[in-house]
Order: structure tokens, then C-alpha cells, then sequence
């Protein structure tokens, strides 16, 4: 017998704003030059209080260039605009020739090579909305998604053309729905997804969309430009592009100005704190700061607009949301990636070894077979971590109310305070982190991943993790009966950790351990080349790939499991 | 920056034991000072006296029972109270807190949060989840954030003569560091910052063990010698636990560590040197505390920490045979002969490159 997931309550939702006009997203790009002012001016500012004195500037200006052109003969790629190295020659040139002239009559010469580097950096970044190409595109997916799943589910002739099935019988949407369309008009919405695959970026569109949400602002690597079906769907959905490449300080200040002064003009945005994709498949335990940052600072620079107290301020709400998948294509690379570095601390370039012609057929795939996705939408926040209200309003731990702004007042006053807002960061980080791992929804997959993965560590306590990973395939077997047992245990402390609130799992999780257990064997990578985890004749798990089961294993990592194998 | 019109609202003490008094009275001489006391005599008794345990207080400081009036008044509090009673202190005046309270707090002690039907001695193994610093009492209970601590050797006696000595305020916020040296600080009193709050918390309370231990050594009428091996172990044993514990190795290395415990090892007047002492003389624990007025911190220290070093398999040969001694019955002179002969000979192994 099979499990079935159980039937979607979410029937779709009607959009929570009328228009496309009214979209934040579309103001900002109508007015995209004058917003792109706005952000490399402040940028400029910003930058030269980081950088004081003139010599301080063109030393960062110097490096910035030297690693601008590191990059280009190191790391190209082939959204890398053609002009590139023409113009960081010039940038050179003109810095040479500032050096050479000395202190005298050269003044203001660097604050110009500094806009023109920063001008650059926020016209790449910005991305374009453009409500032709966003319906077209979104019309594409849902199109797309709907015939490919009726295609492959109705066997008979003509089922390319039914309705039967929608997109939301795949991917399973749970959490606070209801909270986050409410406060979605109250206030800005920052989403905070977990990464695991190239695949995120366009389900998360698809998850904003379907539930009635305008199209949020989104930070996207610029690495997945790089793929074209990918970089179609994202320049139209108003993605911006986020290079990790450039770590230099003016590329890093333009980044966060630019997210910063969207978020103050009430655009819902979205980015991925942990950087880039889980290497060890594990829930991002250290997430990247700089651009969670900027809801804080473009929070208190709302309230500095409004200093007086008790005025009405838009409030930023964060809403962390985990992906949970059965199989990530990208996954043996992945913990090649991780593995590589965790093992010897090599630098290795980023490369994306999937096409657009491996995603078509990996989404083909998806949808004939069946391979469920489950999104779970977190509760919102305020900037500082706190739960809100139904109407907006932060609460403590008790349930009282808090005035957000009192976090950013000193002396009576709300004020700018760099650190403090850096230590607010770290703080929020923590509790998005927490949050992932509360709402995370667990599957079978996982789970028998884990006790697999476990028990064989458990066996061999002497090595580490290398050399486990090391051993041939063949010597390990685990009795059925014995793995069953590990399985249940291990599950009943997952139950009493929902009692906790401390994780949430499936609905397939449930019921005889058997059929949780064939659930999960059936599902857990099923659409890699070598299965990670399945039954041999005699009835016992074996693996055929142990890297890839660590994977997954690594899934269920952080919730303290590991005793109760 | 905004520390200018500090002065216009009075800061806030909590708590009029021997430390709470003795750092209301360094407050006293740059600012107007609110100082709570649960106890309404205690509070008459100040208002009248204009003193309290040897400390003598000039007009700037008024004291309160009304901890609603405290909180309104004050943006900057120090809460010194015993950590035995810290949380519920903090749960009654959580109510009146906001976020733009700074607090920095002066206890040293562990929180322990038990689970239903639990007590410290039906529990085998304690972790971070049962173990918390003030700093993190102060967190779980009310909305503050801006928390910082105060730590080294402040013997209450020496700072009510005008003795020269130094503090560390630690907060991960240079705000708070910032203020608490505009407000401690003068030309009698020292103040230093620095950011790992927790390694901070971790040195005040550890080194509670440490005193015992050379209490002990003296009592056995050992010489400095064996004062000085001491220290030098007790410091490598409190950085290893401290840094299980959630702090970092620097700390221990300043005021807050080694200062505080050069100072406590060598102050036959503590009460945990005098725990050791008479432990060494032969009396039992019971015999010892059944005759002290206040609670020797150390020892529930020690009760803690072992349960602790074993949860997060630490090598802690100091506090593990303390604990023996104290609650296992092993005798003084036994515990040292084992320590003596324990194999380790590295001398610093805590310090990378």
C-alpha cells in the first residue's frame, strides 16, 4: 500500500494587490534610474565613512581593481558583460595617474573613479521587472508545470491537454499562510529561504506567486545567469543578481545599499542567507550576514525617518521558510564540494555542471514519477527575531507587546549605532537558524537516511568520517530487523521533539514503521545513477553510493539524534 | 556620542548586598543612583543612615523598593543579586523592561533550570540546556538585549576603602562597554572592555573553584610553591571548561581570569578559601556550612561544573577531585597525592600557534 500525502488544503489564493502597478517591484523599476542614483550615491557615502582618508580610499580602490582583475583571469564566466577587462584597464590607468601626480592637484579625481566603479556595480545588480515578460514567464511555468504533469500522470491520449493535476499536488505548501498575506500588506516582507538546489529560485517564485503574493525582489547568485532557461525566468521576475565572486568593499556596500533603499520603499524582497546551496546537505547552521543585515538598517532608517514616538512606521517582517526535497539533483557535486573542502581546505571555483537540458529533464522526471516538495512557510518576525501578531505587532517571549523601535533608542533618541546593529544581526541569524530547524518538515527519506548513515558510523567507531566514506560498498549490510528498531526509536524522539515544537515532519511519516520505511527507501535520491539506500534480495539496506547517503543523512543533522542510534 | 546627558537619569542597582553597594557608591561620584532593595528596612535603614554595610553613600544615591519606579526612571540598570535568586528577580521586573534598557550585571553564578521532578542531585550529567550565565537569565526573561557583565577582583572591603582596582565590563555591544566606563569609571577605579561576555561570566565563576582548592592547599599549611602550581593548573583547567562552556580562551587570560583569581586564592577572608581551609583541617561539608551565614558559592560551582566537564567529556583533575572531596568523602591530602601524580606534563597546551 501506498502512503499518500495528504490532500493539499490550499485550494490557491487570490492576489493580496490588484494590480501589477501597485507592486513595489514594478515602482522600483519604472523608476529605475532614479533609484539606481539613489543607491550609488548613498553607496558613495557609505563607502567613504568606511574609508576616511584619502589614502585609505585608494588603497581599497587599488585592491578592489587588483581583485577585479584577478577575477577576470582567473574566473570568468559567461554572464561577465564583454567590456569587463577594457574597463578595469582604464580604472587602472586612471589610479596610476593619480599616484604618479601625488597629493597636488588631484583633488576629487578618486571620489569620480570611485562612481564610476560603484555606477557599474548598481546597474549590475539591478534587476529589471517587466510586467510583459513576468506574466509571459509565469505563464510559461504554470503552462509548462500543468502539461507536463498531466502528460505523464493520465496515460491515456490527450492527457497532455487535461487539467487534472496541478502543481500544487507536487509541492506542498504548509505554515503561516494566512499570516504572511495579512502582514504582506501591513508591512515588507523578507523571505529567508533554506538552499539546497538551482531548483529553489524558481519554486520560490512559483510559491510566492501561487499564493497571492506580488513578485518579490530576489537576490540570486549570478552564477545561475549563467544557465539560460534559468536567467530568462529570473530577469523576469525581477531578480537581482548577487555576485559572490566580488567580495571587494565597494561591491559589498553598492550589494546592501541596494537591498537596503528597496526595502525602505517597501519592496518585499527575497535572498538565501545561507550564500549559496547546502554543500553538506545539512540546514544552514552559519548563514552570511551582509544582506540580513539590511533589513535591520533599513528598519531603523524607517524609524529615523519617523523619529517621533508612536508615529506609524512600516514595519520589515522576516519569514524564514525551509524546502524540503526527497532528491536534489545537484547533491553528488555537492558533497563532493563539501567533502573536498572539509577535507583539505582547497579553494575551489564554483561550477555548475547542469545545463538547461539537465533541469528539463530532471523537471520531466520530477513530474512523472513521483517526488513530493514541501515548503513550509515560517512564522514572521520582526528585525529583531521577535514573533509578531496577526497585526504586525512584536511580542516577547510572555506575549507582550514590544516596541520595535525601542531597540534601536539610546539616551531617549533612536540612533545609528554600526556595532550594536552588527550584534543585532548575528542575533537575528541565530534565530532564523533555529527557525529552520523548528519548522523543517521531515521525511521519511531523511530519516532512514540518517539511521542508515549512523548506524554504519556506529559500527566502525574507531575511523572518522573519511575513512568510512572510504569502504567499499559491498561489506555493508544492515539486517532488516535491526534497522527497523533503530528506525522506530529514533522516530519516537522526532515525535517527542514535536511535542517540543522543536521540528515538524510530513504526514507520511506516521503509520506502520514498514511502510514509512519503504516510503522513504522508495524516495531518498531515487533519481540519482547509484541508489544511496534500498533493500537487497535477502530484505537488508544496503547503499550503493555512501557519499550521497551522507548527504542526505546530513538532513537531520543538529537536532541531537545521533544518541538514540 | 550620546553618553553626554548621561546625568539626567538617575542608574539603576539592583540589589543592596556587599557588591550592589559598594558599585552604587562608584557610581554615585558620575551620576544620580537608584538603589532597589527587596527588603523596605533595608531601604529605610539607607534613607536614614545614609549607609549600608560599611558603605557609606553621599546624597546621589536614593534608595527604592518599588522595582515599576526603578525600571521608568532608569535606562541603565546593574542588577547584583545572588544567582540562587536572579531569575526571579528578573521575572518580576521583566514587566517594566524595553528594549532600550542596557542592564550589566554583577553576579557571579550559575542559573539551573531543572526539568520536572528533577534535582541537582538526581541529575548525572548537566549541559548548556540546564546551565545558563546571567547574561542569559537576563535574556530569556525579559526583552533586553544590550547586556553586558561586570568581573575581577572587586573585593567588596578594599572598594569601600578607596583601595585602587579595576573591573571588566564585557558585552558583545561597545555600547554598553562605552557607558559602563563613563559611569564606573575614576581616578581610584579602573575599567577595562571586552567582548566575549560569556568567557567573561564563565571566569568569575569558575575561579570560585580554584579559591577552594587553594584554601585547601593552606589549610594543609603548604607554601607558596604550591600556590603558585596551583594557579597556574587552575587557570589551564578553567580555560578548558570555560571554553566547552561557550567562551573563549582570551578571557580567561585578563582581569576577569587570572586578576580575579590571583586575588581570590590569596584571600583567606572568602568564604570559599574558608570552605577549603577547614575541608583540609578535616571537617566535613556539613559541619562547614552548618555553621556559615551565607552560601559559599564554590561549592554548588563544583556540584555543577563536574557534572558539566563529564557532560562535555572535559579533563577537569581539579574540580573533579574537589568533588570527591566534598561529596564522595575522599580526604583532603588523598586528593592531592592523585593530582600530583596525574600524567600530564604539557604546561600550555591551550594556546595555538
Amino acid at each position: 500500500m501506498e502512503i499518500v500525502e495528504k490532500k493539499n488544503k490550499n485550494i490557491g489564493y487570490e492576489p493580496i494587490l490588484d494590480g501589477i502597478p501597485n507592486w513595489p517591484v514594478y515602482q522600483l523599476s519604472k523608476n529605475r534610474k532614479e533609484f539606481l542614483d539613489e543607491v550609488t550615491q548613498k553607496s558613495i557615502i557609505r563607502i567613504k565613512e568606511l574609508r576616511p582618508t584619502r589614502k585609505q580610499l585608494i588603497d581599497e580602490l587599488e585592491a578592489t581593481v587588483y581583485r577585479e582583475q584577478n577575477r577576470l583571469k582567473r574566473n570568468k564566466w559567461r554572464v561577465d558583460p564583454p567590456d569587463e577587462s577594457e574597463f578595469w584597464s582604464s580604472i587602472k590607468n586612471d589610479l596610476v595617474e593619480l599616484s604618479s601626480k601625488g597629493e597636488a592637484g588631484t583633488t576629487k579625481k578618486e571620489d569620480e573613479i570611485l562612481k564610476r566603479i560603484t555606477e557599474r556595480y548598481a546597474n549590475e545588480i539591478a534587476g529589471s521587472f517587466k510586467p510583459s515578460s513576468y506574466k509571459f514567464a509565469r505563464g510559461v511555468i504554470k503552462f509548462g508545470f500543468r502539461r507536463l504533469l498531466n502528460g505523464a500522470r493520465i496515460k491515456k491520449f490527450g492527457g497532455f491537454f487535461r487539467s487534472k493535476y496541478a502543481l500544487r499536488d507536487k509541492i506542498h505548501i504548509v505554515g503561516k499562510v494566512k499570516m504572511l498575506r495579512k502582514l504582506a500588506k501591513k508591512g515588507t516582507v523578507v523571505m529567508v529561504p533554506t538552499h539546497f538546489s538551482n531548483l529553489d529560485s524558481v519554486l520560490i517564485g512559483w510559491v510566492i506567486h501561487s499564493l497571492g503574493l506580488p513578485a518579490f525582489l530576489y537576490g540570486a547568485g549570478l552564477n545561475l545567469f549563467n544557465i539560460k532557461i534559468i536567467a530568462y525566468f529570473m530577469n523576469s521576475l525581477g531578480a537581482y543578481k548577487v555576485d559572490r565572486r566580488k567580495k571587494n568593499l565597494p561591491y559589498l556596500e553598492t550589494l546592501k545599499m541596494y537591498s537596503n533603499i528597496a526595502l525602505q520603499k517597501g519592496a518585499h524582497s527575497l535572498f538565501f542567507p545561507g550564500g549559496t546551496r547546502s554543500r553538506s546537505g545539512a540546514i544552514e547552521t552559519r548563514l552570511r550576514l551582509g544582506l540580513l543585515s539590511t533589513s535591520i538598517e533599513a528598519q531603523r532608517n524607517l524609524y529615523l525617518d519617523n523619529p517621533e514616538q508612536g508615529a506609524e512606521v512600516r514595519k520589515i517582517f522576516v519569514v524564514p521558510v525551509t524546502l524540503n526535497y526527497h532528491f536534489v539533483l545537484e547533491a553528488p557535486d555537492l558533497i563532493e564540494d563539501y567533502l573536498h573542502v572539509k577535507g583539505q581546505d582547497r579553494y575551489f571555483p564554483e561550477q555548475d555542471n547542469y545545463g538547461s537540458m539537465q533541469l528539463l529533464k530532471f523537471m520531466f522526471k520530477f513530474f512523472t514519477k513521483g517526488s513530493n516538495i514541501s515548503v513550509s512557510i515560517g512564522p514572521c518576525l520582526d528585525v529583531m527575531g521577535n514573533y509578531v501578531d496577526n497585526e504586525g505587532n512584536s511580542l516577547d517571549a510572555q506575549g507582550r507587546i514590544i516596541d520595535t523601535r525601542d531597540y534601536f533608542v539610546s539616551n531617549g533618541k533612536v540612533g545609528v549605532d554600526l556595532q550594536r546593529e552588527d550584534e543585532y544581526t548575528r542575533m537575528l541569524g541565530n534565530k532564523i537558524v533555529k527557525e529552520y530547524h523548528r519548522i523543517n518538515r521531515a521525511f521519511a527519506s531523511h530519516l532512514v537516511a540518517f539511521v542508515a548513515f549512523e548506524m554504519w558510523m556506529r559500527k566502525f567507531p574507531k575511523l572518522d568520517l573519511f575513512s568510512i566514506l572510504r569502504l567499499p560498498e559491498e561489506d555493508l549490510e544492515i539486517e532488516y530487523q535491526e534497522f527497523k528498531e533503530t528506525f522506530k526509536r529514533v522516530r519516537k524522539e522526532i515525535y517527542r521533539l514535536k511535542d517540543e515544537n522543536k521540528i515538524n515532519f510530513a504526514t507520511h511519516f506516521k503509520g506502520k514503521a514498514d511502510e514509512v520505511i519503504k516510503h522513504g527507501l522508495d524516495n531518498v535520491g531515487t533519481f540519482h545513477l547509484k541508489r544511496p539506500l534500498l533493500k537487497n534480495k535477502k530484505g537488508n539496506i544496503i547503499t550503493h553510493d555512501l557519499t550521497v547517503l551522507y548527504y542526505y543523512h546530513n538532513r537531520m543533522t543538529g537536532y541531537d539524534l545521533e544518541k538514540f542510534i | 556620542m550620546t553618553l553626554r546627558n548621561l546625568s539626567d537619569k538617575p542608574v539603576g542597582v539592583i540589589g543592596a548586598g556587599n557588591f550592589g553597594s559598594a558599585i552604587a557608591n562608584i557610581l554615585s561620584y558620575q551620576t544620580k543612583v537608584l538603589l532597589y532593595a527587596r527588603d523596605a528596612k533595608v531601604v529605610q535603614h539607607i534613607q536614614e543612615k545614609r549607609e549600608n554595610r560599611g558603605h557609606v553613600f553621599n546624597e546621589q544615591v536614593t534608595a527604592t523598593n518599588d522595582m515599576a519606579y526603578l525600571a521608568s526612571q532608569c535606562d541603565i540598570l546593574f542588577p547584583i543579586v545572588p544567582s540562587a535568586h536572579f531569575r526571579e528577580m528578573m521575572m518580576n521586573l521583566s514587566p517594566y523592561l524595553h528594549p532600550y534598557h542596557i542592564m550589566i550585571h554583577g553576579t557571579k553564578g550559575f542559573d539551573i533550570k531543572l526539568p520536572e521532578g528533577e534535582t541537582l542531585e538526581t541529575m548525572k550529567l548537566l549541559s548548556r540546556e540546564q546551565v545558563k550565565t546571567m547574561s542569559e537569565v537576563i535574556k530569556e526573561e525579559s526583552v533586553v538585549v544590550r547586556v553586558g557583565c561586570l568581573a575581577g577582583p572587586n573585593l567588596s572591603k578594599e572598594l569601600a576603602q578607596r583601595q585602587p582596582s579595576a573591573t571588566v565590563v564585557a558585552s558583545p555591544f561597545q555600547e554598553v562597554i562605552q557607558i559602563g566606563k563613563k559611569l564606573l569609571r575614576n581616578d581610584r577605579f579602573q575599567v577595562y572592555g571586552n567582548n566575549d561576555l560569556v568567557g567573561v561570566e564563565m571566569a568569575g565563576v569558575l575561579k570560585n573553584i580554584i579559591a577552594i582548592a587553594s584554601g585547601a592547599l593552606s589549610g594543609l599549611g603548604h607554601g607558596e610553591n604550591a600556590k603558585g602550581l596551583l594557579i597556574s593548573r587552575g587557570a589551564v583547567e578553567m580555560i578548558y571548561l570555560g571554553r566547552a562552556l561557550g567562551g573563549n580562551t582570551k578571557a580567561f587570560l585578563g582581569l576577569a581570569g587570572i586578576g580575579d583569581l590571583v586575588t581570590t586564592c590569596n584571600s583567606p577572608m572568602s568564604r570559599n578559601f574558608t570552605v577549603g581551609y577547614r575541608l583540609a583541617k578535616g571537617e566535613t561539608l556539613d559541619q562547614i556550612l552548618g555553621d556559615m551565614h551565607e552560601v559559599a558559592e564554590g561549592v554548588n560551582t563544583i556540584k555543577i561544573v563536574k557534572k558539566c566537564a563529564d557532560y562535555y567529556k572535559v579533563r577537569a583533575p581539579i574540580t573533579d577531585r574537589l568533588y570527591k572531596v566534598l561529596f564522595e568523602g575522599m580526604t583532603v591530602p588523598e586528593a592531592l597525592e592523585h593530582l600530583m601524580r596525574y600524567p600530564l606534563d604539557v604546561d600550555i597546551d591551550f594556546i595555538e600557534d
